[in-house]
């Protein structure tokens, strides 16, 4: 399978001489269902931000698709969940304009949506069961269904790589479990590659096939039922180490 | 009132202004950034200044100052690694300063200078109609051209940059139109008052909205209304009308929340 994404070797540090990630190596394969674990501070939304070309690396290479990250050709195949607390607007949005909002990259910037970009955001609220409140103002709806809502967003520019980080933040534990199923069923529905970054995996444990856990490198990259007891909570053993 | 010349070309250049400035401002709103409208004004202050100075139309210089100085806000806080707030800050320092030391440099402190810090709608002539409807003709289409992109960035700035969608140069549109409707405002409202124009509608529409569609609409709708009701409050009871239209888009907003208070009981 080519790679969806990858790291060489990678170091970066915000600032000259502090050094937030070193040493890492990192391949994602096409149609994979990743989770990125570790404590808080370890460097997995730095690590995610290089896969996005958001940021460049200070030593290495970050590749998507085969291709420099920070100038690929292919960002309208990226989906992106960032941390709830940085999506926003005042006015009441409804769930069908956040989820047109997903069709700006690959529906072009001019003029109205066309039928078949609308065709698409329907399409992209019913995959996360959310058309009987489609019309509603987000800000009405529950954490778990403004954050399904999110996806849907993310899902309708049909991405080759989905990228959700922190999504359980502010979401109940049946939120939770909820989302981890509707990811499960996107990922073999649509053969879409998912990156899963979290502080905690346990809600995915059950679905993802490959585990990474960060702390300034990766300490751990394999199946989750290979991972040590000691590490099964990396927020609270795992720091402590 | 509409057999005298003056009040209608003072509500035609009225009516495109009172469309346009919430339109823009609607973007600006979403973003936060509400205040962006009274910093290009300073600067456009500035550009006033120079007009005055060179003996060259305020309003052209004016212009001209607004788009340097909506831009140069929007490069200084996504590249300059400075905080919106002290771009904005920066800029707005800067131009009323650089207006307060040209205005005196042209001698102009004086009662000439009150059309352009408070408006004076009612001494626009046919040709500042047409350059204001042309003008405003450009801007609405801009917006209507634009919406959704703009739309989409206030919904999910670093979703549609990780997207590929081009972040700087749609920020950098935003910032001239905004730099067009203060140039253009600012003979209705006055630079100390043209960022009422385009956040007070906006904020008054969206306490009773239930859309991002809806709530930019009705803000059309009271920023239009506020500027015809003024204008003719003005009129008739002698007041200012770069004032009256303002405390007439106040009070819209008073009686929404009101409104919405009681919708909510």
């Amino acid at each position: 399978m080519p790679l969806a994404a990858a790291l060489q070797g990678v170091a970066f540090g915000y600032r000259p001489g502090q050094s937030v990630l070193e040493g890492v190596s990192l391949g994602i394969r096409e149609g994979e269902f990743v989770a990125i674990a570790g404590p808080n501070g370890g460097g997995k939304t730095t690590l995610v931000r290089l896969v996005l070309g958001l940021e460049r690396p200070t030593q290495g290479n970050a590749l998507l698709f085969g291709e420099p990250a920070h100038r690929s050709s292919r960002r309208h195949a990226l989906g992106y969940l960032a941390q709830r607390a940085e999506l926003g607007g005042d006015a009441p949005t409804t769930v069908r304009e956040v989820v047109s909002a997903g069709r700006l990259a690959a529906g072009g910037l001019l003029g109205p949506l066309r039928k078949r970009d609308r065709g698409l955001v329907s399409e992209a609220i019913a995959r996360v069961a959310l058309e009987d409140v489609a019309d509603r103002p987000l800000r009405t709806l529950s954490g778990g269904m403004q954050q399904r809502a999110f996806i849907a967003k993310a899902l309708a520019g049909e991405p080759s790589l989905l990228v959700l980080d922190e999504p359980t933040t502010g979401v109940d534990a049946e939120s939770q479990e909820s989302l981890a199923g509707l990811l499960d069923r996107l990922h073999s529905d649509l053969g879409v590659t998912i990156l899963y970054v979290s502080h905690e995996f346990g809600a995915v444990e059950g679905f993802v096939q490959r585990l990474v856990l960060v702390r300034r490198t990766i300490v751990f990259d394999g199946p989750p039922g290979d991972l040590p007891g000691v590490w099964h909570d990396p927020s609270h053993a795992h720091a402590r180490e | 009132m509409l057999e005298s010349e003056f009040m209608r070309l003072a509500l035609a250049a009225g009516a495109v202004v009172g469309v346009l400035a919430p339109a823009v401002g609607f973007f600006l709103v979403q973003r936060r950034q509400s205040l962006i409208g009274d910093g290009i004004g300073h600067v456009a202050f500035a550009g006033v200044a120079a007009g005055l100075l060179l003996d060259v139309a305020p309003v052209l210089t004016a212009l001209v100052a607004a788009v340097v100085g909506g831009v140069a806000i929007e490069v200084l806080r996504s590249r300059g690694g400075t905080a919106g707030d002290q771009a904005l800050a920066l800029v707005f320092y800067t131009g009323i300063a650089l207006g307060v030391v040209l205005v005196s440099a042209a001698g102009a402190l004086d009662v000439g200078l009150y059309q352009y810090l408070f408006g004076s709608i009612l001494t626009v002539t046919r040709s500042d109609v047409a350059l204001v409807a042309v003008l405003g003709a450009v801007g609405l289409a801009a917006v209507g051209l634009l919406y959704r992109a703009f739309a989409g960035i206030a919904i999910d700035e670093e979703g549609a940059r990780v997207a590929g969608v081009p972040i700087g140069p749609l920020n950098i549109a935003l910032a001239a139109l905004a730099a067009v409707t203060v140039a253009l405002s600012m003979r209705v409202v006055g630079i100390l008052l043209v960022a009422a124009l385009m956040v007070l509608p906006v904020s008054a529409a969206a306490l009773v909205a239930w859309s991002m569609r809806s709530t930019f609409v009705l803000s059309l709708a009271i920023g239009l209304g506020s500027t015809l009701a003024g204008l003719t409050i003005s009129y008739y009871a002698d007041a200012p009308p770069g004032g009256t239209i303002v405390l007439v888009a106040a009070g819209a907003y008073a009686l929404l929340l009101a409104a919405s208070t009681v919708r909510g009981r």
